[in-house]
């Protein structure tokens, strides 16, 4: 990951671009899959979080998706929907899920390329690639909560749960177990 | 929300299973994966460490199975629960990294046997998944510490986001000493 230069300004800590806390997060529409497609604004009711990463097929173990795809049931029990967002197509996307057993929908950020990541100002135009950046939106599709990570570094998950948890109760009510 | 990312957020205690003692200068506490073949090579270099740095370091272990990429990860985490609760959980820990390929249920029974434990009762807890709480405790308290992948270590409590060869955690332990 040495060539994406982690060091770049953008690259560190939450830099002035990436929309924030406060924020009505702009709409999308995305293919998930090669014939279906979902927006954002479909979703509104119940928190989502949107995990741009840089690309598929990383070559760790516990690679970011793979590492959300184990603490999904935790997202779950906030009623929190998860999409991961990268530029790669929806056939990368298959490929990648199903090796990797991710059990929450992958989206293509492909054409115009990573036009969604630039909404939410979080594309790295010299490397054509998105940043490495969370986003916790509530159930009125305003942004509660972001972060953009150094790219070359996972951010773990314990960020987009103390969000969640900080998210007034009626937008995960519906998820909260007895 | 995320300053303290990276930050342990339970406290080694007498909960852990240790090497060393409490109080010592340093703590390292690992997050691993009995599946994971990274933490298989991280086996051998906590080894030497432990023996470089002798009563200053008290090392830690803690369960992360990554149970969707590893299909042993989980029941692995349990035997060495199991085996911890008769005392035994360091005997069977190693075990279980020394034979990281052979890790079905006729294997961990063999292991079981090999380091003393009785074999009929081993059996009945692990299939009464009697230490499957006490594994999620530790899965759930690393997500909330931000562990981003395995092995994930916490050098007195911060997370070492370098490699994990012998040269860089040794000098990232002498570091914590100054």
């Amino acid at each position: 990951m040495n060539s994406l230069d982690p060091n770049s300004p953008a690259a560190a800590g939450t830099p002035a671009k990436a929309i924030s806390a406060g924020d009505s997060a702009p709409d999308f529409t995305m293919s998930c899959t090669p014939d279906q497609s979902i927006s954002l604004s479909e979703l509104r009711g119940r928190p989502v979080i949107l995990a741009f990463y840089p690309a598929d097929w990383s070559p760790v173990c516990g690679d970011q998706m793979a590492l959300y795809n184990e603490i999904l049931p935790e997202f779950q029990r906030h009623n929190a929907m998860l999409l991961g967002i990268s530029v790669d197509g929806t056939w990368c996307h298959a490929a990648f899920s199903n090796d990797r057993h991710l059990h929450f929908p992958l989206l293509a950020d492909f054409e115009p390329k990573g036009a969604v990541a630039k909404k939410y100002g979080v594309y790295r135009e010299k490397e054509g690639i998105t940043e490495r950046a969370l986003f916790v939106i509530d159930a009125e599709g305003i942004v509660r909560w972001s972060y953009v990570s150094p790219v070359g570094v996972n951010p773990g998950a314990d960020g987009i749960l103390s969000a969640l948890e900080s998210l007034p109760q009626s937008s995960a009510q519906e998820g909260k177990q007895p | 929300m995320s300053e303290t990312a990276g930050t342990l957020s339970l406290k080694a205690g007498e909960r852990d299973h240790m090497q060393g003692l409490l109080g010592a200068a340093i703590t390292l506490v690992e997050y691993g994966d009995y599946e994971c073949p990274y933490c298989g090579q991280a086996y051998p270099i906590l080894k030497e460490l432990q023996q470089l740095m002798g009563d200053r370091l008290c090392f830690i272990f803690r369960n992360f199975p990554l149970a969707q990429m590893h299909p042993h990860a989980q029941i692995a985490a349990e035997a060495a629960e199991v085996a911890g609760a008769h005392d035994k959980f360091w005997e069977m820990h190693d075990m279980l990294y020394e034979n990281q390929k052979a890790l079905g249920m006729g294997h961990l029974k063999q292991y079981a046997d090999k380091i003393g434990l009785d074999g009929a009762s081993f059996a009945q807890e692990l299939q009464e998944h009697t230490a499957e709480g006490r594994v999620h405790e530790d899965f759930l308290s690393g997500v909330r510490s931000g562990v981003n992948g395995t092995p994930a270590f916490f050098i007195n409590g911060v997370r070492h986001d370098g490699s994990y060869d012998l040269q860089v955690l040794r000098a990232a332990l002498e570091r914590s000493l100054d």
